[in-house]
């Protein structure tokens, strides 16, 4: 598998900029009620590099990611302990809200999500409630600037009062890509953008993903092997709650050290 | 093409259904009919329900009159000749019976009809409201004494009931209140044109009136108190219920209290709503001293009855909302009030609003608890909201009853007249819950076109 698709994996691959320390996790642990579900994690989230997170069905891929934008704060049964930070500050401190911290770390979800309102109202939902524009005019600017960095601006730019409902399943998870492109985060989270995709769409988001990395870094969560070693730089894999390898995506999928990762690139677990 | 074979005879024809499916058909044709028939049986009822209640009840909507000059003398009714309201006020009713009395049989000679009753039986055929609605006018108008002015007056409720088919020329013999030969005048009357049954708004307007006069009674005062308790309805059990079903939804911790509160809930919704009633009497009336009667106590007692139902709808319509618009608003880094007012309530809106209207509607329906608080009461005079009198409260309001207690108090009393009055209080109710019910698909149809 290796040796033929080795073409494929580095189609993006146009040179990791320095390795700046964006996100670092240490010893995170979760626990839904009872169920241990990471445990021990250390990660770290380079700048303008997308990170991928692959794995099994119920390794705790997903988890980790909303352990990095304390989505898991609106699961009651959920308790998060060791430290996180972002740009070394411990994003659990008390001090912290989530609301400002999510405002910086963005996501963008499995199933495309856009509000039941206009293309325009959503992507301006953000910049709206977290005051960005000035006027109506700077507005319409950021919504343009980010329909277009999410590649949809010349698909929709006549039908902005249309309901983004009504797009194509592709169009919808650019949109929301869009949206959340528009609050100007410095941390993109992705939880598998594109299970519910055609393969035509899936090409447009992942070149979009490599396109997003110039400005942000992207930590995006995977089942498709081929789709991490197509887009990210790092990978990181896990496997029932641990973070078996960490390490740059050519290695993890061409040289794997532990043989748990070499079982689930080639198929035999998972 | 391909030279195989076509393999033909089947083991097991697909022509020939095989026992098994024969019997799952049988059954399904079975459960068909039962659904059909069910639902038969419902439109059927709703037929007889409807036919009988407007049957009885649209005959409540017309009203006869008869029309004759009435020489209002200024010596009965004013004697001292200053026209001063306050000392015409003293002249009572009594006073008016006999100048309508001459006045009916002065123009019975005068149009050259004949009767061989005599004055009193005459004066009979006339309501007993037909005093008090001339003194009513004469009061408002002191510059009509002294005239003759030509007046449409009620006649009594069985010459209207003969002209409704109610009473008979046979029926009359048996009945003390009636006699044949006043019915075969006011026969003649019609036959001339003086005295018509025409369409009653007087029904919709006129307070109620005494058991004796079902003629003049109307459901002015129930309409008002009923609308009066349900704007006193929607203003309170709206936004506490909706308030509190996004609390428990969306913000409360979910532990043993919220389950007892959420037990809780259901089991008032089911509690019977005359326990409400004495809820209410305990509460608003012994305790807090709120007037009897009143309408804003009734509707603080149905804003209780209504608050389950509310809640529980508006919790249901919440819950359906897909929580992906939750974790994308959140995700973009809304609050939770951000995320709950900007998205999930608009979608949320048109089941509350249809669950705020279905508990309005059981509401306006409500009787039992309305009993207890009072105001089954006997109300003549249209009810001042506002006063302040007896002891309490502004906005206290003078007693008023409601429509289905209207009902209830026709259905009571024992002129056969009133019979027809409380179907037609009836078909009012019916009338108000349908536009009830169209305002909620008005609303849910609009609030649903937002995507």
């Amino acid at each position: 598998m290796e040796g033929s698709n080795m073409n494929d994996m580095s189609q993006f691959d146009q040179g990791v900029a320095v390795d700046t320390i964006k996100m670092q996790s240490r010893g995170v642990n979760v626990f839904y009620g009872d169920t241990h579900a990471i445990k021990d994690v250390d990660v770290d989230i380079a700048d303008k590099t997308v990170t991928a997170f692959i794995g099994p069905s119920g390794c705790g891929k997903s988890t980790f990611l909303r352990v990095l934008n304390r989505m898991n704060d609106t699961i009651d049964i959920c308790r998060v302990t060791g430290k996180t930070t972002l740009e070394g500050e411990d994003i659990y401190d008390p001090k912290v809200d989530p609301v400002q911290l999510r405002a910086k770390v963005g996501m963008v979800f499995q199933k495309p999500n856009p509000f039941p309102k206009s293309i325009f109202d959503n992507v301006a939902y953000g910049p709206r409630i977290h005051g960005l524009s000035q006027n109506k005019s700077d507005l319409e600017d950021i919504v343009e600037k980010s329909l277009r960095r999410a590649a949809l601006w010349d698909e929709v730019k006549d039908r902005l009062q249309a309901p983004g409902t009504g797009l194509s399943g592709g169009q919808q998870q650019r949109l929301c890509i869009a949206r959340a492109v528009a609050t100007s985060p410095e941390v993109l989270l992705m939880d598998e953008p594109c299970s519910a995709l055609d393969p035509i769409a899936t090409a447009q988001v992942e070149e979009l993903i490599d396109e997003l990395r110039t400005q942000y870094s992207v930590v995006i969560v995977t089942h498709s092997m081929q789709q991490a070693a197509r887009v990210s730089q790092k990978t990181a894999f896990f496997h029932l709650g641990n973070l078996v390898e960490f390490d740059e995506t050519d290695t993890i999928f061409t040289n794997p050290s532990d043989p748990r990762t070499e079982s689930y690139i080639t198929g035999r677990i998972g | 093409m391909t030279d195989m074979p076509i393999s033909t005879a089947p083991a097991r024809s697909l022509y020939a259904q095989d026992a098994r499916t024969k019997k799952r058909n049988r059954a399904e044709s079975r459960f068909r009919t039962y659904g059909m028939a069910a639902v038969a049986t419902g439109i059927i009822a709703l037929i007889v329900l409807l036919t009988s209640i407007l049957g009885n009840g649209l005959s409540a909507f017309r009203q006869t009159y008869v029309s004759f000059p009435v020489e209002l003398t200024a010596e009965r009714l004013d004697p001292d000749g200053n026209r001063n309201p306050e000392e015409m006020a003293a002249v009572t009713t009594f006073g008016y019976l006999p100048i309508l009395a001459e006045s009916f049989a002065a123009h019975l000679e005068a149009e050259g009809i004949e009767t061989e009753m005599g004055i009193r039986e005459i004066a009979a055929m006339l309501s007993e409201e037909a005093p008090a609605q001339v003194r009513a006018m004469v009061l408002a108008n002191p510059e009509l004494v002294g005239t003759t002015i030509d007046a449409q007056i009620l006649v009594g409720g069985r010459i209207d009931g003969y002209f409704k088919g109610r009473v008979t020329l046979d029926s009359a013999e048996r009945d003390r209140n009636v006699t044949p030969e006043q019915l075969m005048l006011a026969q003649e009357l019609a036959d001339r044109g003086m005295m018509e049954t025409r369409f009653n708004w007087e029904f919709i307007t006129w307070p109620d009136a005494s058991g004796s006069r079902p003629e003049a009674a109307g459901l002015g005062v129930a309409i008002i108190g009923s609308l009066y308790m349900m704007i006193v309805v929607l203003v309170l059990a709206l936004p506490v219920g909706v308030a509190a079903s996004i609390y428990l939804e969306e913000f409360a911790p979910k532990n043993r209290l919220t389950d007892l509160i959420e037990v809780n809930i259901s089991n008032l919704a089911a509690v019977p709503s005359i326990v409400f009633g004495i809820l209410g009497l305990a509460v608003f009336i012994n305790f807090m001293n709120f007037n009897q009667s009143s309408p804003l106590v009734g509707g603080l007692v149905l804003t209780l009855m209504t608050l389950p139902t509310i809640i529980i709808a508006t919790r249901a319509s919440l819950r359906a909302v897909p929580p992906s618009i939750r974790q994308a608003a959140l995700g973009l880094g809304a609050s939770k009030m951000q995320s709950i007012f900007h998205h999930v309530l608009p979608l949320a809106m048109p089941g509350i609003l249809t669950g705020t209207i279905i508990g309005l509607a059981q509401a306006l329906g409500e009787t039992a608890p309305l009993l207890l608080i009072g105001m089954v009461a006997f109300v003549r005079e249209y009810p001042d909201f506002l006063s302040t009198h007896s002891n309490t409260f502004p906005l206290m309001g003078d007693g008023a009853t409601a429509l289905p207690v209207q009902v209830y108090s026709w259905t009571q009393r024992s002129d056969p007249a009133f019979v027809e009055r409380a179907s037609g209080a009836i078909i009012v109710l019916l009338v108000f819950l349908l536009m009830m019910n169209l305002i909620a698909i008005v609303l849910r149809r609009r609030f649903e076109r937002r995507w």
